[in-house]
């Protein structure tokens, strides 16, 4: 591509302005960076729907569009998203609801008329493009074309940034350096990040066109193409998607009607689109089929973009229509995508599975090899992490998603859920940086020892000089990062996140070193709960801009927190306690102006305790649950002897067979229980420590209205001081009284204000928290309930490969 | 064998397949079964009423049968134990899966109990039988005493004679192999009671789960609260199924696997006390030999004597 780029003389002002762009997108990405994962994923969705839909008329092409071939048409498409952003979005989306969204691309086009020629001229360099590659390589041509496609756009995007500089934001100068150095001939050491977004994009153009692939492929098997374009539109909206395609149809189901829509029309075009690109497409999914291993082999500079490009457009097919609503993918879109892949597979093929048994394997089959082309991209993601910081992470998932799909259940589960979490994490907001916490590692020995935990920051924005990095983190440097930042924020009404107690009990079985489950199990969790910590923290639109964060992440030597003593254990509830205490001791004094701020309070007092009996609730469920694992684990070793006493060689067998159940069943019931702690045990959990930074924050509130009423008594004071001395006529210390009352008075409106702008906080804070809350709530429990079903089905399996051996018993 | 099972068509006038144990009645401290059982003779059903101690006069009486050949070597059905309402912790825990579930499963331990000695070859010709089944008036009761004590003693005894080595190799590896069976199925078993009834702790679990859910929504037009509340309630449903499937779980557990198990282990003890009857009979007559050895020296004089 990058050849194509440089060979076609564009018309105007590209040529120059590519030069200036790339210029100044090493200067202007940096600051601009934050912006560009949205627009890039607007972009992305946008493009997939336009694009399908251009190829439904290739004949009729709108006089606007003039010479171009359909496929500049699907570049329009994209710079309009992209260029437009924000306002335009909407727009687009409209367009692509609409069947007939030529005519209002062009509404597009014209609607921002200073882009239009400067999109014309793109059209034109892509419309080369698009012929010259396929004379390079006139085997791989769809291939190509389709590259060249998702390729050109940024192209033309760069120009018309170009022609209107001053207009566009350099966000969209920063994606388009990524576009220049997606050929990977150029080897160009901009933004490799953005360029895996650029292939995201395309891989999100893709799905549908995959479907149909899908389709020719097995005309026959419309039992499995419905399901699964069933599944697309189920998945279209994120999370809900999995839990109605299964079986909770009514649970959230309400958000997902209008995406349905969508792909119905998904599905109408997608029938055109079979007939333009009909046996290329069938190519492109025969390839990764039968001639993967060659491919593998293969690995020139030139064909791998191709092979990577036909190995993303099969695993859009499941990954894709997951992904292509997600409005921020900022980070690590690659390794984003890698692990979205293996569950959308394992669940398309459940799908299938059920829907008809008879295509089943075959079809996941096909998805196995799909993923196993996609361990073909990290060598070369890795390649590029050289070059920049690519995640290193990218590569390290889509190695295990290939590799979990030869057990997928516990793997993929635990990976679903993962990439649960990310989708939706950024599906709602944009978040720019995106914390991990792992490898807990004990360092030292004895009592002295203490747990390290690698703190990953992978991010976008400008304000960090890297994209990723690692840092290592003990845990009181948690527990000083939140003291330094409640000292700060908290006065302000800011609620804090606080971190899990340190634990002496736990910690204490740590450092002796037993290595039981209990202590792993407990820095799992604690890991866990930095890790969300972490995030909350830098969730925090405020909180992050403190140089106290940025610290904490980036800095590889941490001075060591002291005194965080304070916080341990019994101490840090004891400080809650305490700051409830003086709260309702307050409020008794405060007659309270604010009707809110009283309702409030109450609601999160009975919150709070909702949430402690919730968790004790939970912990119950979970210690029944670890109790019939025990039992389930003993039953089946009696089993076991029951069946080798038993004479009855049926019986005996179908005995034992039995005890492997019960086996199975134990693992399930454990993984169950584990499911349950950190589902639900650990999410009340947090949430009980967040209503009490929560209370936290109304106890500021407090002590700034007290600061303020105290000054008002001063003042009162000092004004009958004034009045006495006016009495007694001592004109000297009048003046000196005087000074004071204006003192005091300014004194007076300062803590007003001060009190006011508390309160602001801390209403906007709590409604902040409390949307938090509604979403983080949301995600956990569909996690949980995909686990649960996860369960139930694999407990299922279970017992139906049991049951032949229990009939041959007779 | 054919003229047996036609002898028991003809003495027992009920099908032996089609009894049932309907209802049981709570009457202060004593359970009272309603037994239902197919007429062979017409379509219609015998319906009488029986408590625990009828049912141990009718295996009594089965016990006590003398004239009947082989009635040693017979696998007697096991009748479950005492049955109590309010019964304390250990009669529970011997009861095992038939003391759940308010009696149920227990009227199926008997109903079992009842078909199998009604179909069996041997004592479903039994008289006591068919007036068990069929006669409107609870049998006598005063006999049961005088039983129980026979069958303390028996276990007395048991203890002594346990041990002893069998003569015949097909009994003494049958008796290991019951010992063996007997011990797993009866370990099986209570470990199966085990899981269901944790199974039932978590189906209380998750129904008081499910409840404080409920508690949980707020009001509010805010549409985060509303969609929190929303959340709660579904979550809340979900757990109440939850509950209900693992409840139904447990319920199943029972009456399939559970007493399949229960009515093994008891069977195997049957079995034992079968082969244990054997035992004293071998025991009886080792000793009545050794006896005879013993008097042989002394005797054999005496006996030559008279002969020659």
């Amino acid at each position: 591509m990058a050849t194509s780029s440089e060979r076609s003389p564009p018309p105007f002002p590209d040529s120059e302005d590519q030069d200036v762009l790339d210029s100044e997108e090493v200067g202007g990405r940096d600051s601009d960076e934050e912006d560009d994962g949205d627009d890039l994923f607007m972009s992305a969705t946008n493009a997939p729907l336009t694009e399908m839909d251009s190829p439904l008329s290739p004949a009729s092409q709108p006089s606007e569009v003039l010479m171009k071939p359909p496929t500049d048409l699907m570049d329009d498409p994209i710079i309009e998203p992209i260029s437009s952003q924000m306002e335009n979005q909407p727009v687009s989306e409209v367009v692509n609801e609409s069947s007939d969204d030529f005519v209002d691309l062009t509404n597009n086009l014209t609607d921002s008329p200073d882009e239009a020629d400067a999109a014309e001229s793109a059209v034109e360099d892509a419309a080369k493009d698009t012929t010259e590659i396929p004379l390079d390589e006139p085997s791989d041509d769809f291939v190509d074309i389709f590259g060249s496609e998702t390729e050109a756009p940024p192209e033309k995007v760069m120009e018309e940034d170009v022609a209107e500089v001053t207009v566009e934001a350099a966000t969209d100068k920063s994606e388009v350096a990524s576009s220049v150095t997606l050929p990977p001939g150029d080897g160009e050491t901009g933004s490799e990040e953005e360029e895996e977004e650029e292939k995201e994009a395309k891989t999100s153009t893709d799905p549908i066109i995959d479907l149909s692939e899908t389709q020719q492929l097995q005309p026959a098997s419309h039992t499995f193409v419905d399901p699964l374009v069933d599944l697309l539109s189920d998945s279209a909206p994120t999370a809900d998607a999995k839990i109605p395609s299964r079986a909770t149809v009514d649970l959230f189901e309400d958000e997902g009607s209008d995406f349905f829509t969508e792909s119905r029309q998904t599905k109408s075009a997608k029938q055109q689109q079979k007939s333009l690109f009909g046996e290329l497409d069938e190519d492109l999914f025969g390839e990764p089929l039968g001639v993967t291993s060659k491919k593998a082999v293969n690995v020139e500079q030139k064909d791998k973009p191709v092979k990577t490009k036909a190995a993303t457009t099969d695993v859009s097919n499941m990954g894709g229509p997951l992904q292509d609503i997600n409005p921020a993918e900022p980070a690590d879109l690659f390794s984003e995508e890698a692990v979205a892949t293996v569950p959308s597979i394992k669940n398309t093929s459940t799908v299938n599975s059920k829907t008809n048994g008879v295509n089943s394997e075959e079809e996941i089959d096909i998805f196995a090899e799909a993923t196993v082309e996609l361990s073909l991209d990290s060598p070369r993601d890795e390649r590029k992490k050289d070059v920049s910081d690519t995640p290193s992470v990218s590569a390290a998932p889509s190695l295990s998603a290939t590799a979990s799909l030869v057990k997928p259940m516990p793997a993929a589960l635990e990976e679903l859920e993962e990439e649960e979490e990310e989708e939706e994490e950024e599906q709602e907001d944009k978040f720019e940086v995106f914390v991990s916490v792992k490898d807990p590692e004990k360092i030292g020995d004895g009592m002295n020892a203490y747990m390290a935990y690698k703190v990953t920051t992978q991010t976008q924005l400008p304000m960090f000089r890297n994209k990723t990095f690692t840092v290592r983190r003990r845990f009181s440097d948690f527990l000083g990062l939140y003291e330094k930042l409640s000292e700060k924020h908290g006065p302000n009404g800011f609620i804090v996140p606080p971190p899990p107690e340190k634990s002496i009990l736990g910690m204490t079985k740590v450092k002796v070193g037993k290595d039981d489950s209990s202590s792993a199990d407990f820095v799992e969790r604690r890991r866990g709960a930095l890790e969300r910590y972490l995030q909350r923290v830098i969730n925090h639109p405020s909180l992050l801009q403190d140089p106290d964060v940025r610290e904490f992440l980036e800095r590889d030597e941490l001075p060591r927190a002291v005194s965080t003593q304070a916080l341990s254990g019994a101490g840090f509830l004891k400080m809650i306690n305490k700051a409830t205490d003086a709260v309702s001791k307050m409020t008794i004094k405060m007659n309270e102006s604010d009707v809110w701020f009283e309702e409030k309070l109450l609601e999160v007092e009975s919150s709070d305790q909702h949430f402690r009996k919730l968790l004790a609730l939970v912990e119950s469920l979970v210690v029944h649950r670890k109790e019939l694992s025990l039992n389930t684990a003993s039953f089946a070793k009696s089993t076991a002897m029951l069946g080798s006493a038993e004479d009855n060689t049926a019986l005996s067998r179908a005995l034992s067979q039995l005890a492997e159940v019960e086996d199975k069943m134990e693992q399930l019931h454990q993984e169950q229980a584990a499911n349950d702690t950190f589902s639900f045990a650990e999410l009340i959990a947090d949430y009980i420590r967040l209503l009490g930074a929560v209370r936290g924050s109304f106890d500021h509130r407090m002590k700034a209205w007290q600061r303020w009423q105290d000054a008002q008594a001063v003042l009162q004071k000092k004004r009958e001081t004034e009045a006495k001395l006016l009495w007694a006529n001592k004109p000297d210390k009048l003046q000196l009284a005087k000074e004071e009352i204006a003192e005091w008075e300014a004194k007076v409106t300062q803590y007003e204000r001060d009190f006011e702008r508390v309160s602001a906080t801390v209403r906007k804070e709590v409604v902040r928290f409390e949307k938090e809350k509604a979403r983080n709530c949301k995600r956990e429990i569909i996690n949980y309930l995909e686990c649960l079903l996860q369960s139930q089905q694999q407990l299922i399996k279970y017992w139906e490969a049991f049951l032949p051996e229990a009939k041959a018993i007779a | 064998m054919m003229e047996e099972v036609k002898e028991v068509t003809s003495t027992l006038s009920v099908d032996g397949h089609n009894i049932k144990v309907t209802e049981v009645l709570k009457d202060g401290e004593t359970l009272t079964f309603l037994i239902v059982s197919l007429k062979l003779s017409s379509t219609g059903e015998y319906h009488v009423d029986r408590t625990y101690d009828d049912f141990e006069w009718l295996q009594q009486h089965l016990f006590s049968q003398e004239d009947v050949p082989g009635i040693q070597g017979v696998i007697f059905p096991p009748l479950p134990a005492k049955a109590q309402v309010n019964a304390s912790a250990k009669v529970m825990k011997q009861l095992g899966f038939l003391g759940l579930e308010d009696w149920q499963p227990y009227s199926k331990a008997l109903e079992t109990f009842l078909r199998q000695i009604a179909t069996h070859s041997i004592l479903g010709k039994n008289k006591a039988v068919e007036i068990f089944l069929t006669s409107s008036d609870p049998p006598g009761r005063q006999r049961v005493r005088k039983n129980i004590f026979n069958r303390l003693s028996q276990a007395v005894e048991g203890m002594r004679k346990e041990g002893h080595k069998d003569v015949d190799e097909f009994f003494q590896t049958e008796r290991d192999h019951n010992l063996v069976l007997a011990g797993g199925a009866k370990t099986a078993a209570e470990r199966f009671l085990d899981v269901v009834q944790t199974e039932q702790k978590i189906a209380v679990a998750c129904g008081h789960f499910s409840t404080a859910l409920h508690l949980c929504v707020e009001p509010g037009e805010d549409l985060n609260k509303q969609a929190f509340s929303k959340l709660c309630v579904k979550l809340s449903e979900v757990f109440a199924s939850m509950k209900k499937n693992i409840t139904s779980v447990a319920e199943n557990n029972v009456s399939t696997l559970g007493l399949g198990l229960d009515l093994e282990s008891r069977y195997q003890e049957a079995e034992k006390e079968m082969l244990f009857r054997r035992t004293c009979k071998l025991v009886e007559l080792e000793t009545a030999r050794r006896n005879a050895e013993k008097a042989k020296p002394v005797k054999k004089a005496a006996v030559s004597v008279t002969f020659y």
